[in-house]
Order: structure tokens, then C-alpha cells, then sequence
């Protein structure tokens, strides 16, 4: 920052929530950095979000609580926001504003970087490749997570997206690979923040790890920072210093109330529910600075977890995610109060980039048509659960009752799994087959016969 | 050279009010403040001037001056676009990696096209012959392929003083000069053409040719014709994006401009890393060369992703000139639309449905009306075909975008989300999804194809629309309790979406089927239909047929009969025939 060419100002015309208004001053770019230093010292960090012709809008992160109007000093820095970053994030764990929360000094940074970074030009991107084994057989089979890839996880309040998280985190480790974590807390309580880095901690990656927390507690404006301190932390990690960073956002939910408490106290046009009309563009700014660059080896891996108001998918929130990352993790209440681990819904969730990934050469050859095979079976299974429900599962026919059978064994052997086991793509795979072969082979007529040759052998006559 | 204007008088995101402002009209290209930030003006008022500006406006200050050369926001069109990729105003991505790094840096300049490329020009009239807008002065081979016509600025007309001899020569290069009236004006083999005001043509034309797409589902059951315009709205992972790229790949236009209009920056690179490898089967060339790419992602500044749809289709207009079919496909309209939205929205306008703004529904009439086929100046007929992707909220086809897109279009593909979960691709709905063109396009298929294409269309039609009804009573009682007629009904509609409609884009001989094989495997299957209806109407049992192997013969024909192989489908039919007319005794 430039510190010698700070104006300081005294005074300000209002305060509202986390904004205030200030006249009478000059030069003042837009979105940049203020400070402002109450009367006792105490100095709190703001941006420009608007400026005028001797007037400025300006956002508090830290909350604008002890600020008057008449004595304050605030200084206009003529810089975006920045942040340190440098290796040694890793192991470390920081408010949302990038302050040190575990009793150590300030890290020696390499680097101060803008919060806001670039827009990747898409001719400089490399296309995401090679897949992720996650050892969780409902993803590698099914929704195949790829290094690059932003998969988030859509789930509900009481749902384990918070193990599954952790458990992917845990799992995803890449042997002989520079491989590390950034977790972003937005809004979450502490109970929450304790469970990830404990998990962290067990798992003995901790030192593998970079922690920015904003807690239920602070103010909802440093929320909005929070993962931009972390995708920033995470771009030098993966960009600068080559190494594999997997973030892991949690709650997006709590950041989109947050973005929505200040668009409203700015008086904006709200678009859907109350949410600002800019609500694509600002998540599409956080997901897609997930992603690989051409030449460099480190990529940003990013699972975001959100939970749908009311389990609502429709909801702003979910579905605007929805089309910016590639697929999502569906949990699904129903699954989950049956006891079924980790609750992965059949059939709404999906990779996008699975596709290009898997198959001969990239993983099994079998691999896209099995996969194909499962959700339409499981879709079926569906609709004959809804028949059976109106005629009496007797009543089926008893192709039907395979049907049935397959779909049982589908949730409670290929889903279920514990929150410790790894089950390998391949051991995936055979189960998965070995499911299917429920199923008589005229039903399969998605899988080519050379396949069915090697993997399928009928077992429906137990049925 | 470019002259202040006006100074910054505010700044509120990608709006800039300004003030003190001179000499300015609507829709003027601005540069605002040192970095020179590209900017439009879209509202004038006093000596105040509101600018969308094209780049992030981070640093920017009250009193910053704004410089314009009193041009409207336009385009250069010329030799040299073809195998680009554009952001939404037109700047090469490429040459701004090459000169700034793997981020897109603010205040960027650079010209669209390369001027110091030498063409092989051959012009291709005398000097002293009378010329008119439109007309070819000659030719340029832009690409193994594509004939570059050379187009004289639709604005200019008159004498051709004199026009350079074959040779090469690069944009900057003067190549001709007309009297135009009493001045001479000079000629260069690239032109400038602002991007909101369509280019000029002789008249409209009746669209009577389907644009063949390979995708089964959409040349034989929802055809879109060359210079037609479709939606295609869908829920997140309904598939859009995949269809897109399918039609981007194998339709049977000559130039293809993708606008990747708010969305993913991966998709962006998986199209430019596959299309130079991808070869069209029609030509044995790769992709590339026929495509244009214009590529704003979600992450990029949202008043240019507005700009990047007219951008796109004035790209499109200049090679409709030329005489082209050109298909350009939006994905998507609704990110578009939302930009419209955010700057209104900081332009302080009134709001209606959702927030959009009241000229929601003028604007995409006024895009869709760009598509078309059209005598062009020159004299030969070229179409535009817009294929727009829309992504509706919470996959509500109510919602605002989508119902005032339905106003504009005459075709329809509804992607469905239960199809998409059971991973049915294209996940394209027969019975939400239209198209009116078929009766503008069937004398195509009747003389190319086969004479009885719209008989064989309505008739699985029809069963589509009879299984339908059945699977409502399916759903209640079973199908065990329907007559055999109804229940083969319900097979040979299974048939024909697994085997037929049912298209995998990843498989090598699926991802494409030709006109021809389209309308033999739909051929195959209502014969099947017809003499199995027979056959159990005399009491054969449903079961029996369905045991036969060539039921699953059919349903597996779209992977084995290659585009080489479709002779055979021929006899595949007759081998059919043959083995029911065994079960009929």
C-alpha cells in the first residue's frame, strides 16, 4: 500500500448498518480501501462502494458499532484490498479478514494479493483432468469429482454435509502430490468450525491446513470477505507455489443472506426473494475462480456446501449455484432418516465434468455406461416404488420385484458406507455390477455387449 | 483521435454517471479515465451522461476524464475471425494472453484483427464498373474451406476508381476506391460496423431448408430450419450446454458463431481445446475453422456479457452477406437478460416481473429478429439461425425470460428435468417441446430424403402422445392389465426412446446420425410398430415379440450402423420383415 499518500478525513454525514456516508472529500476511487479510527484508536477496514463528486459510500467490515458521526478520522488508502499471503497460512487459523485467531503472530507473507483477483482468461485455463478419488462410492461412480472441478454440496440443516465434507477431505489425498485444505466458515457456529478442524486435526492434516473462520457471531459483512481472503490464500497456494488446494466453503448460504442484508440497506432493486439482481454475477465470482491454468501445475478444486432454505432447490440460493458449478452433491432428508450414510440423492445430483474424465484409458472401460446404467435403473425403481404404493407392492409384477430388490441394495449396499470406510473406484465399480446383475441382461440396454461379457453375471433368480 | 467529453461524476459498480458533457449521442463508445476503461453511453440528460463501462471500474474517481471518438460500440468485420475467440466486445483473448498474462487485465487495446496478416486477395471486379453496398469487390481464403468474400461497407456507393491486382496484401493495405459522389472514398478489405443496428439486406425470405443438427430426436421430431430461431430452456443440468456444443459441432451450417453469454469458464475451454481436434464430417476439416468464439464468462464484466450477444450476431449478419448459412447458438439468453437487469438496476430504472426491466421483451424481439434468411445485397440468399439457450429459475418456464423468449420464437425444445435425472440425453421433452417449421421444411425431407418422412413423423408422434395417456393408467393399475395393442404400444415407444431418441453425445457413431439415417432407423421402427401391431391383433402375445432378438436389435441399431454402414439399415428392415412375417402363419 502506498502509505505516504494517505488523506484523512474527520467526520461523516450517516451511518447506516455496516455503511456510512461521508462528504466533502476528493479523489476517492471506487472499491477501494478505507480505515477508519474511532476515538479510542481502535481502526476498522472498509471499501468504497460507491463514490460521487466529493461524496463516498463506504462499507465497514468490521462492523460500524462505536462509530459516531463527528469523531472519527477516516483515511482514503487509493488501493484495493489486500492479502498477505505465503505458504505459511498453511496450519494456521484466521478471522474472515485475514487476522490470526489461534494466539500466533502475523505470518511472514511472500506476497500481498487483491481480495477481489482476476478473471482467468479462458484461453489461459486448462481443461480439468484426472479425477479426484474420493473413496466415496456415490461420487467416484456416480458424480465423479475431477481436480478443478467446483462440485458443491446442496443439503439441508441436519444433514451430514458437514462429515461428508470432512470425509472427502480426509479421503482425497493425492500420494506424492503437494496436496493441501483451505476452509472458508461463513456464518457457521462454532460447533461447526470445532468439528472441521478437529476432523483436520485426527486425519493429521491439520498442518495441511488454512483456516478462515467468521462465526455465527460477527458481523454478517465480514462474511462477504471471508472466502475472498480464502480463494485468494488458495489462487497463491495452487497458482504461485503449484500445490493442490481443495476448499472447502461452508455455508454459501449464510453469504448470500449476507450480501442480501446490504444490498437492501443500500436501497437496491431486489431480483428474486429479496436477493440483488447481481447475485449470479457475485457467486459467479467466487465459484469460478475455481479451476487450472496451462503451465502450472497446481489446480483449485472447490467443494462449496450450501443448505437450501426449507430443502428447496428451487431456492435462489441453490439454483443460481447451480448454474455456475459444474454439478452438485444432492443430500436428501429421506435418505438420511432411513440411516442410509453419506444420504447422496440418486438422481438429482451430477458431474458435469465426469464425462470427459472417466472411461477407457481414464479409469475403467465400463465405467460411463455402468454409471448410465445405475441412474436409469434407479430412476425406474422410482417410479415402480410409487406404482407399488398405489397397487400394493404384491400386485407387481415380478420384473418389478427385481426392480424393487435392486433398488435396495443399491441404497443400502452401494450408498451406505461408513464415515471411515474408503471404498475404492474399482471395489465401486464391482458392486456396482454386481447390483445390476439383479437385474436380467435384456434390461441393460444401455451397457455394450462386450461389457456384459466381462462384468455382469445374472444372480436375479434369488430374488 | 479520441477527445474529452466529460469527467466522472459518480461511480456505482459498471455504471458511471458523468457530467459536463459535450458532443456526445446515445450509444457512443466512450474511454473513461487514464486506464481508458471501454464504456456505451445509455442514457443522456442536461450535461449529465450515464455510461455502462465494459471493464471493472475498481480506482476509478469522481472528476476522471472520459475521452470518445464519436463512434458508436461496433465491431471490425473482415478476414481473420474465423478460429478467434472474442470476449464480448470483441477483444482477442488470445493476443491478450499472449500480452498480459493468464488474467484479463483492465484498459486493454487491441485491435480485433490481426491488420499486419497478409491475405491473398483476387479481386473480382474491373475498375470503372458502378458498385453498391454489399457488392464483392473479391476474395480472400480465410480458411481451407470459406471463401472470404470482400463486401463493399453497405454505406458506400458509386464508380470504383481504381482496385489493386491479385496479390497479397494486409487490413491496413488500401485495396480499392469508389467515387461516391463527389468524394473518393477508400476501401480497406476489413470494415466497422456498430454492433446494435442490424446490417442491411434486400428483403426477407420464406425459410423452407431444416438445419440438419444429427441429433435425432431434434431433425425428426422438432426441426429447426436454416434461418429459424429456437429456445432452448432447461433447469441446471438439463443438458443445455450439451446441446449446444452438439449443434455447434455437426449442424450442417457453413459458419458458427458460439457466445458463451455469463457461463462457465470450463466449458469455454473444453469447446477451444476440442473444436480444432473435432472434424466435421461433411468437409473432413476441423471444427475450428468454420467457428467463432465469443466467450464472456460469468466472471467477467457483466456489461460486457450484454454486449456480447449483439456482438455475436452482427459477426453473424457479416457472413449472412457473404451469402452463408450461419447458426449461431447463445448460451445463454438468460445470463444476458440478467445483465440487462443488474444495469438497470444501477441505472435506477422502474422494475417490473422479477425485476427485469419494462424493455425486457422489446430487446429479445429485437434479437431474434436479426435471425432469418434473407436475399442478401450482393444477390445470393444466407440465413442466420439462432439457437438460444435459456436458463429459467428454479427451471420455471414461467418465469419472465422464458415466457417473452416464447413470444419471439417459433421453436421450442423444453429440456426436462426427470429425464436429465435418468440420464436420457438429450433430455428434450416430446410432448412440452414444438416446432412450426415443419410445414416450411417437409418438402426438403420429401425431395432429399424419403416421400413419406412427415407421414412416418406423425405417426410415432402419435404414439408418443398414446403412451402418454397409457403410462397415466400405468402409474394407477399396472401395465399388466392393458390389451396387448396398448402394451405394444408402450414397448415400441420404449423402444423408440431408448434406441432412437436417446442420443450419446460420447460415442463415436452415436454423436452424429445423417438426415438419411435418422429417417431408415425411424422407418425401422414403425415398420416394426405396423407388423407386430398386426401380428397381435391375430394373437400373437406381446411377450413373444418382445423375445425376438431383433427387439433388442433395434434398440441397439443407433450404436452399430455406422454413417458408412446405412445401407444396411436397409436390409435390416427387410430382415425384420422377414422374421415377423415367420410368426405370422
Amino acid at each position: 500500500m502506498k502509505e505516504h499518500s494517505l488523506r484523512e478525513y474527520v467526520g461523516m454525514e450517516e451511518v447506516v448498518g455496516p455503511i456510512f456516508v461521508i462528504r466533502n472529500i476528493h479523489n476517492v476511487g471506487y472499491n477501494e480501501v478505507v480505515e477508519i479510527v474511532d476515538k479510542d484508536g481502535i481502526s476498522k477496514i472498509g471499501i468504497t462502494l460507491e463514490v460521487g463528486k466529493g461524496m463516498a459510500v463506504v462499507q465497514v467490515l468490521g462492523g460500524t458499532s462505536g462509530i459516531s458521526l463527528n469523531n472519527c478520522r477516516v483515511r482514503f488508502k487509493e488501493d484495493a484490498l489486500k492479502v498477505g499471503v505465503s505458504e505459511e497460512l498453511l496450519g494456521r487459523v484466521f478471522d474472515g479478514l485475514g487476522n490470526p485467531l489461534d494466539g500466533m503472530p502475523k505470518p511472514l507473507f511472500d506476497e500481498q494479493l487483491d481480495i477481489n483477483g482476476y478473471a482467468i482468461n479462458p484461453t489461459a485455463r486448462e481443461y480439468p483432468k484426472n479425477i479426484i478419488e474420493t473413496g466415496i462410492s456415490s461420487i467416484d461412480v456416480m458424480n465423479t469429482l475431477v481436480r478443478g472441478q467446483k462440485l458443491p454440496i446442496f443439503s439441508g440443516s441436519g444433514l451430514p454435509h458437514d462429515m461428508i465434507a470432512t470425509q472427502i477431505a480426509r479421503q482425497a489425498r493425492v500420494k506424492n502430490e503437494d496436496f493441501c485444505v483451505v476452509f472458508a466458515a461463513m456464518g457457521v457456529k462454532y460447533d461447526t468450525a470445532r468439528f472441521f478442524i478437529k476432523s483436520f486435526e485426527e486425519s493429521g492434516v491439520l498442518d495441511r491446513v488454512a483456516i478462515f473462520l467468521s462465526l455465527a457471531d460477527s458481523p454478517s459483512i465480514a462474511r462477504l470477505m471471508t472466502p475472498k481472503f480464502a480463494l485468494t490464500a488458495a489462487e497463491f497456494l495452487a497458482f504461485k507455489k503449484n500445490m493442490h488446494v481443495l476448499v472447502i466453503m461452508t455455508d454459501m448460504s449464510n453469504y448470500c443472506e449476507a450480501l442480501r442484508e446490504l444490498s437492501t440497506i443500500r436501497g437496491e432493486i431486489p431480483a428474486r426473494k429479496g436477493y440483488p439482481g447481481y447475485l449470479y454475477s457475485d457467486l459467479a465470482s467466487l465459484y469460478e475462480r475455481a479451476g487450472m491454468i496451462k503451465g502450472i501445475n497446481g489446480s483449485i478444486t472447490q467443494i462449496p456446501i450450501l443448505t437450501m432454505p426449507n430443502d428447496d432447490i428451487t431456492h435462489p440460493i441453490p439454483d443460481l449455484t447451480g448454474y455456475i458449478t459444474e454439478g452438485q452433491i444432492v443430500l436428501e432428508r429421506e435418505l438420511n432418516s432411513r440411516g442410509i450414510y453419506p444420504p447422496v440423492a440418486g438422481l438429482p445430483s451430477l458431474s458435469r465434468l465426469m464425462k470427459d474424465n472417466i472411461g477407457e484409458g481414464l479409469t475403467r472401460a465400463d465405467h460411463p455406461s455402468l454409471s448410465s446404467q445405475l441412474f436409469s435403473f434407479y430412476a425406474h425403481v422410482k417410479d415402480i416404488r410409487a406404482l407399488a404404493s398405489i397397487i400394493g407392492e404384491e400386485e407387481l409384477s415380478p420384473l418389478d420385484h427385481q426392480y424393487i430388490k435392486f433398488g435396495e441394495e443399491f441404497e443400502k449396499r452401494f450408498l451406505t458406507q461408513g464415515y471411515f470406510e474408503r471404498r475404492t473406484l474399482e471395489e465401486g465399480l464391482d458392486l456396482g455390477w454386481d447390483i445390476l446383475s439383479l437385474l436380467p441382461k435384456d434390461e441393460l440396454v444401455r451397457i455394450k455387449e462386450a461389457d456384459l461379457k466381462e462384468h455382469y453375471k445374472y444372480r436375479g433368480d434369488e430374488v | 483521435m479520441a477527445k474529452v467529453v466529460g469527467k466522472v461524476f459518480r461511480v456505482v459498480g459498471p455504471v458511471v454517471e458523468m457530467e459536463e458533457v459535450q458532443g456526445l449521442r446515445m450509444l457512443d463508445m466512450v474511454e473513461v479515465g487514464e486506464s481508458h476503461l471501454i464504456g456505451e453511453v445509455v442514457r443522456l440528460k442536461n450535461d449529465r451522461a450515464f455510461v455502462q463501462v465494459y471493464e471493472d471500474t475498481t480506482s476509478l474517481k469522481a472528476g476522471d476524464l472520459i475521452y470518445s471518438e464519436g463512434f458508436p460500440l461496433y465491431v471490425e468485420l473482415g478476414p481473420g475471425l474465423l478460429g478467434n475467440i472474442y470476449d464480448g466486445i470483441q477483444r482477442p483473448l488470445q493476443v491478450i494472453k499472449e500480452k498480459e498474462g493468464v488474467y484479463i487485465s483492465r484498459g486493454v487495446h487491441v485491435t480485433p484483427l490481426d491488420h499486419k496478416k497478409k491475405w491473398h486477395f483476387i479481386p473480382s471486379i474491373k475498375t470503372g464498373e458502378t458498385v453498391s453496398g454489399g457488392n464483392v469487390l473479391g476474395i480472400v481464403q480465410e480458411a481451407p474451406l470459406v471463401k472470404h468474400k470482400i463486401l463493399l461497407a453497405p454505406d458506400i456507393q458509386g464508380k470504383l476508381s481504381w482496385i489493386v491486382p491479385e496479390g497479397d496484401y494486409c487490413l491496413d493495405d488500401k485495396i480499392a476506391a469508389v467515387w461516391d459522389k463527389d468524394k473518393e472514398k477508400e476501401v480497406f478489405m476489413f470494415q466497422r460496423w456498430p454492433v446494435r443496428k442490424p446490417r442491411p439486406y434486400k428483403e426477407r425470405m420464406p425459410v423452407n431448408e431444416p438445419l440438419i443438427t444429427g441429433q435425432r430426436v431434434i431433425d425428426t421430431l422438432f426441426p429447426i430450419a436454416k434461418g429459424g430461431c429456437v429456445a432452448v430452456p432447461g433447469g441446471f443440468g438439463t443438458g443445455k450446454t450439451v446441446i449446444q456444443h452438439q449443434i455447434a459441432k455437426w449442424s450442417d451450417a457453413d459458419i458458427v458463431i458460439y457466445v458463451g453469454c455469463g457461463e462457465r469458464g470450463n466449458e469455454m475451454t473444453d469447446v477451444l481445446l476440442n473444436f480444432p481436434k473435432l472434424i466435421d464430417p461433411r468437409t473432413q476439416r476441423p471444427l475450428s475453422e468454420r467457428t467463432i468464439f465469443i466467450a464472456n464468462t460469468s466472471n467477467m464484466p457483466v456489461a460486457a456479457r450484454e454486449a456480447s450477444i449483439y456482438t455475436g450476431i452482427t459477426l453473424a449478419e457479416y457472413y449472412r452477406d457473404m451469402g452463408y448459412n450461419v447458426a449461431l447458438m447463445a448460451d445463454s439468453t438468460s445470463r444476458w437478460a440478467e445483465a440487462l437487469r443488474e444495469l438497470s438496476g444501477r441505472l435506477e430504472e422502474m422494475p417490473l416481473e422479477e425485476g427485469f426491466p419494462a424493455y425486457l421483451p422489446s430487446r429479445l424481439a429485437e434479437f431474434y429478429e436479426r435471425a432469418g434468411k434473407v436475399d442478401t445485397l450482393m444477390g445470393q440468399n444466407g440465413s442466420i439461425t439462432i439457437i438460444a439457450a435459456v436458463s429459467p429459475q428454479g427451471g420455471d418456464f414461467s418465469e419472465p425470460v422464458t415466457s417473452h423468449t416464447k413470444r419471439f420464437i417459433r421453436c421450442f425444445w423444453a429440456l426436462d428435468r426427470d429425464l436429465a435425472n435418468a440420464r436420457h440425453y438429450p433430455s428434450i421433452s416430446w410432448i412440452d417441446s414444438y416446432s412450426e417449421y415443419i410445414e416450411d421444411i417437409k418438402g426438403w425431407w420429401h425431395k432429399n430424403i424419403d416421400k413419406q418422412w412427415l407421414e412416418y413423423r406423425l405417426a410415432i408422434m402419435e404414439l408418443l402422445q398414446k403412451e402418454q395417456r397409457l403410462l397415466q393408467v400405468v402409474k394407477l393399475v399396472g401395465p399388466d392389465v392393458l390389451p396387448p395393442t396398448q402394451r405394444l404400444i408402450l414397448d415400441v415407444c420404449s423402444i423408440f426412446k431408448n434406441g432412437f431418441l436417446q442420443q450419446v453425445s460420447f460415442d463415436k457413431i452415436d454423436t452424429f446420425a445423417s438426415a438419411r439415417k435418422q429417417f431408415l432407423m425411424l422407418k425401422v421402427i414403425i415398420l416394426f410398430y405396423r407388423r407386430s401391431e398386426m401380428l397381435v391383433k391375430k394373437g400373437i402375445s406381446v411377450a413373444e415379440i418382445r423375445e425376438l432378438p431383433i427387439y433388442n436389435e433395434i434398440m441397439r441399431m443407433k450404436q452399430v450402423y455406422s454413417e458408412a454402414q446405412i445401407d444396411q439399415l436397409e436390409d435390416f428392415s427387410k430382415k425384420i420383415e422377414a422374421i415377423l412375417s415367420e410368426l405370422d402363419f
